[in-house]
């Protein structure tokens, strides 16, 4: 796979309004942004012969390719998992084009958090068939784990509650930049975080992503088809998934150093022969502000128990931070599609195009779900 | 009465099976690998250790202490809607470190949880086939 840097390119984006209620089904959401991503890379509908989904996903590659009137496509595939998933979906549209399956795949994931449970959501969309160890006790959604997780955080390294929400401030400053943000428009501090509501204990309401309708796709082909496409290609430097035997389904231990997210930094730096300091932006999944925070520890931005003091520091915050973090506002204030939007924002960035740019950003790092299988990306312009 | 009702229970499953009808004699019996001796949870056909198939179910002590706590004070799930505030602990069984479960506390209110507290198991009996092993503090 080294010799896969910059081989292959996301040539078009496409994404829904995000909303708490569309209205609409998660098929209908799918394919508006499936045809903007193939319109904005200046291709026909017949010129995509693969797609790329994300499991747990109600709108499978099958359905997508019914619904265009998709003849004779050879390449399809759903990824594991979750928010973990999306990126390296990206891995296996390269996978198939590499394996000449395929030449212009089109990855997409598409949510209707209003058809979910709403109770304020947060409940898992697919249960983990141990859940008979976990559900009897009241175990019941992601955010349970994440405050476990977190509360062992705040133990042996004494990061605080507040440092979880300078996470949670930054990605909000941004969405008011983003007229897409679901929370566009309403301003969060400190304060606003220390005070809403508890949900589990360390974790309180902003701590948590905001459930969201929508849908975001992009185009992946190789650089040489991408020279002659409509848009400036934005090149893969590297992807990778990863698993590690400490995780998956059960809480994660923020003190081991080998990770799946330590895996996937050793990938994606191996593979594109980068170091953390040549990042110019980030987009990290953020369903909950803690597991942002581990994430950059393990991906090396910082070491293992600094990650309180590093995001208070102002470092993740744009225009003025050095590494600024989730620009659109993350699933923590744009709308939760599981990460595609940090895929959408972090390609934006590297045309020039988002609402938080970063001055002549040159290279951008995605990566998925932490304390589940996970997958990232490097990219550049 | 049991600590949390009304919630979800575990379903017969040919790889877990064995570990709920411990519970249901007031035993925690543990996968653990007969050749190297690691002990595994959730129960899985293979030792992650050293690839072994042989295993067997040992009882432990049922001692630990609290690795990790939550309280649950929004209904997160439409089963929890009339239990919250609930407690939600981490135990990590003094067998091996890293072995841990998922549990409750029964006899603590919120203020007096903390990590590194010692415990051990109670058994509580939900329905005639199930038995939840769940966790009171110990001096």
């Amino acid at each position: 796979m080294a010799t896969m840097r910059d081989k292959y390119a996301i040539v078009g984006i496409g994404h829904t309004d995000y909303s708490l209620s569309s209205g609409r089904s998660e098929l209908d959401l799918a394919l508006e942004a499936i045809m903007a991503a193939i319109e904005d890379a200046g291709l026909g509908f017949n010129d995509i012969d693969g797609i790329v989904g994300d499991y747990p996903n109600r709108v499978d590659p099958m359905t997508i390719a019914t619904a265009l009137g998709m003849r004779n496509f050879g390449f399809f595939i759903e990824t594991d998992f979750g928010g973990g998933g999306v990126p390296g979906g990206l891995l296996h549209a390269i996978a198939g084009i590499e394996a000449g399956r395929a030449t212009s795949v089109v990855c997409y994931k598409s949510l209707n958090g209003s058809s979910k449970l709403t109770l304020p959501g947060f409940a898992f969309a697919v249960e983990p068939h141990e859940h008979g160890f976990t559900r009897p006790f009241g175990l019941l959604a992601p955010v349970a784990y994440a405050a476990l997780s977190a509360r062992r955080h705040m133990h042996q390294y004494g990061t605080t509650s507040r440092q979880f929400g300078a996470i949670a401030v930054a990605c909000r400053k941004h969405a008011n930049r983003n007229p897409n943000a679901i929370m566009y428009g309403e301003p969060m501090t400190i304060g606003d975080h220390q005070n809403s509501k508890m949900i589990a204990d360390p974790l309180r309401l902003f701590d948590c992503y905001v459930e969201a309708d929508g849908a975001a796709a992009c185009v992946v082909a190789s650089a040489e088809r991408a020279k002659n496409l409509k848009q400036q290609p934005v090149y893969i430097m590297a992807t990778a998934q990863a698993c590690g035997p400490y995780l998956s389904r059960g809480t994660k231990d923020p003190t081991i150093e080998e990770n799946e997210t330590s895996y996937l930094a050793q990938q994606l730096f191996s593979m594109s022969g980068l170091v953390p300091s040549d990042l110019d932006v980030l987009q990290i999944y953020d369903d909950f502000t803690p597991f942002v925070l581990m994430a950059i520890e393990d991906l090396g931005f910082c070491s293992k128990g600094e990650g309180g003091p590093f995001v208070e520091s102002g470092t993740i915050e744009w225009p003025d931070g050095k590494l600024p973090l989730n620009t659109s506002g993350g699933n923590l204030s744009e709308g939760c599609i599981e990460g595609f939007n940090h895929i959408v924002e972090a390609v934006k960035q590297l045309r020039g195009a988002s609402t938080a740019q970063v001055k002549d950003a040159e290279i951008a790092m995605v990566c998925g779900a932490n304390g589940v299988a996970t997958s990232g990306l490097i990219l550049r312009r | 009465m049991p600590y949390l009702t009304g919630l979800p229970l575990p379903e017969s499953h040919v790889d877990y099976n064995e570990f709920w009808q411990g519970c249901r004699m007031n035993e925690l019996p543990v996968q653990k690998c007969k050749d190297c001796g690691w002990y595994r949870h959730y129960p899985r056909p293979l030792c992650p250790k050293c690839y072994s198939w042989n295993a067997e179910w040992s009882k432990v002590s049922g001692k630990g202490m609290v690795w990790s706590w939550t309280i649950i004070t929004h209904p997160i799930h439409p089963a929890v809607v009339d239990k919250v505030p609930y407690n939600l602990v981490e135990i990590e069984l003094s067998e091996q470190e890293g072995l841990r479960l998922i549990s409750n506390l029964i006899d603590c209110r919120p203020e007096e949880i903390h990590i590194g507290m010692p415990v051990e198991v109670v058994f509580e009996e939900v329905t005639p086939e199930i038995t939840l092993p769940r966790f009171k503090r110990t001096s």
